[in-house]
């Protein structure tokens, strides 16, 4: 493992900084629907729901091509965002985060919603009653007990989001140091001649990162657990 | 103290119960499928009426007719499910503290003191509540209810789920409670024993209507 390039460095690096802030920015959005979905009726609700989860199951390079034409510089999200905000997402590793945060965000939402679900109504009803206002239950009962779930699903999105690849190409392309990550550098590797040995470097380190990610999702779940029943 | 005329459908069961009480201990009884919890849980606000109004010591908390309906963490009052409900996430200490925190209240060690004494639940502080009795955990949601100083105390059953040992283990604190911690209750129960030893007013409680109202004698 001594061996890795510099070029590869840079791949391996650049996917983690996606990842982490493709993770940290989808979360509170992914806590915020979470509760919708568990605790509101609302018109569109199974809408909404199929909308959340429509990147699970369309074809990756759809997402991305999607993602295109909204945040492109010519889209009509990517266009006002340039424009007012100088926020760019084309071509840039803020796209790739962008794209990895959309693909992830389906395995990020559903631990977090099933486990606001798994939450004793009645418990917030006794905050209430003890003089918390709404808010207040949210920070103080509802997300303290439902955190196993959030933990869950940020190590799942962060899994996700690392290993993202159709999405992402089809998006912001493959540019090294800005777009290039450990997936899409593998992608080049393969298809140059002696590339494979780069290649199975990069094989092994997301491997190991996809491994790792699991294992912490599940130390956090189960030491959360243990957190909220009992000592 | 507390004055109550409300009209509320639930499913098939309507219930209408209207009474007005300066007791300082008002017995709810009445079988189960009666009503109280339902009424219990419109005086702490948890339920809307469908109309007529609610008044906690001279503050009107409903009043349908005026679209009056304070909600249930402002009407600064204590509430014990027959379940206990303390937070699983935090230990006794901060399960006591939680009423005084969400009310802004300044710390009174003086009366944390004399409740812990009261309730006799200073050796609990540290412990989670998955690590309590049946009987301790209610002990420490009394003391709970009472240190976010309510200005009415519900009790709804606080004995319902304990077997009959513990049930006399925790009727004593009941008793001080009323004599001792100096906030009106509405205690509900089934059972008229209970209420015998514990309420200085009965409101009488059969399919949704009061049906006698008065001293504890209306229980024979």
């Amino acid at each position: 493992m001594s061996d890795i390039s510099p070029a590869e460095w840079t791949a391996i690096l650049l996917s983690l900084r996606v990842a982490i802030i493709a993770t940290l920015v989808a979360t509170p959005f992914g806590i915020a629907l979470a509760w919708l979905l568990a605790r509101r009726d609302f018109w569109g609700k199974s809408l909404l729901d199929a909308v959340v989860h429509l990147p699970l199951v369309l074809p990756p390079v759809v997402t991305g091509y999607l993602l295109l034409l909204t945040f492109g510089r010519r889209g009509l999200v990517g266009g006002f965002l340039a424009d007012h905000l100088g926020i760019v997402f084309s071509f840039r590793w803020t796209g790739a985060a962008l794209a990895c945060g959309v693909m992830a965000f389906p395995l990020l939402v559903r631990p977090m919603r099933l486990s606001i679900e798994a939450i004793d109504r009645r418990l917030e009803q006794a905050a209430e009653t003890l003089g918390a206002a709404p808010w207040k239950v949210f920070f103080t009962v509802t997300l303290p007990l439902a955190l196993p779930g959030v933990l869950a699903g940020m190590v799942l999105g962060f899994a996700k989001a690392i290993g993202e690849f159709g999405a992402t190409i089809t998006f912001v392309s493959n540019i090294p140091g800005e777009t290039q990550t450990i997936s899409s550098a593998i992608y080049s590797l393969i298809q140059t001649p002696d590339g494979d040995a780069a290649a199975g470097r990069l094989v092994i380190v997301s491997i190991v990162l996809a491994l790792g990610a699991l294992i912490a999702a599940e130390w956090f779940a189960r030491r959360a657990t243990a957190r909220l029943h009992g000592n | 103290m507390l004055r109550v005329d409300i009209e509320k459908q639930l499913g098939e069961f309507s219930l209408h119960a209207s009474f007005a009480s300066e007791g300082r201990a008002i017995g709810l009884f009445g079988a189960s499928g009666a009503g109280k919890t339902s009424l219990v849980n419109m005086i702490a606000g948890l339920l809307r009426p469908d109309r007529g109004t609610i008044v906690i010591d001279g503050e009107t908390v409903d009043d349908t007719a005026a679209g009056i309906h304070v909600p249930a963490w402002r009407r600064r009052i204590g509430y014990v499910f027959q379940d206990a409900r303390l937070f699983p996430h935090l230990n006794v200490a901060q399960n006591l503290d939680y009423g005084r925190r969400m009310n802004r209240l300044p710390p009174d060690a003086s009366q944390h003191k004399r409740i812990v004494h009261l309730l006799d639940i200073g050796a609990l502080l540290d412990r989670r509540p998955g690590k309590l009795s049946g009987g301790e955990r209610q002990r420490v949601a009394l003391g709970r209810a009472l240190l976010s100083k309510p200005r009415l105390l519900l009790l709804d059953e606080p004995l319902g789920a304990l077997d009959e040992g513990r049930k006399l283990e925790i009727l004593p604190y009941l008793v001080r409670l009323r004599d001792e911690a100096n906030v009106p209750m509405v205690y509900v129960s089934h059972d008229a024993a209970e209420l015998r030893q514990l309420a200085t007013q009965i409101v009488m409680l059969k399919q949704g209507r009061v049906t006698s109202f008065g001293g504890v004698k209306v229980l024979t």
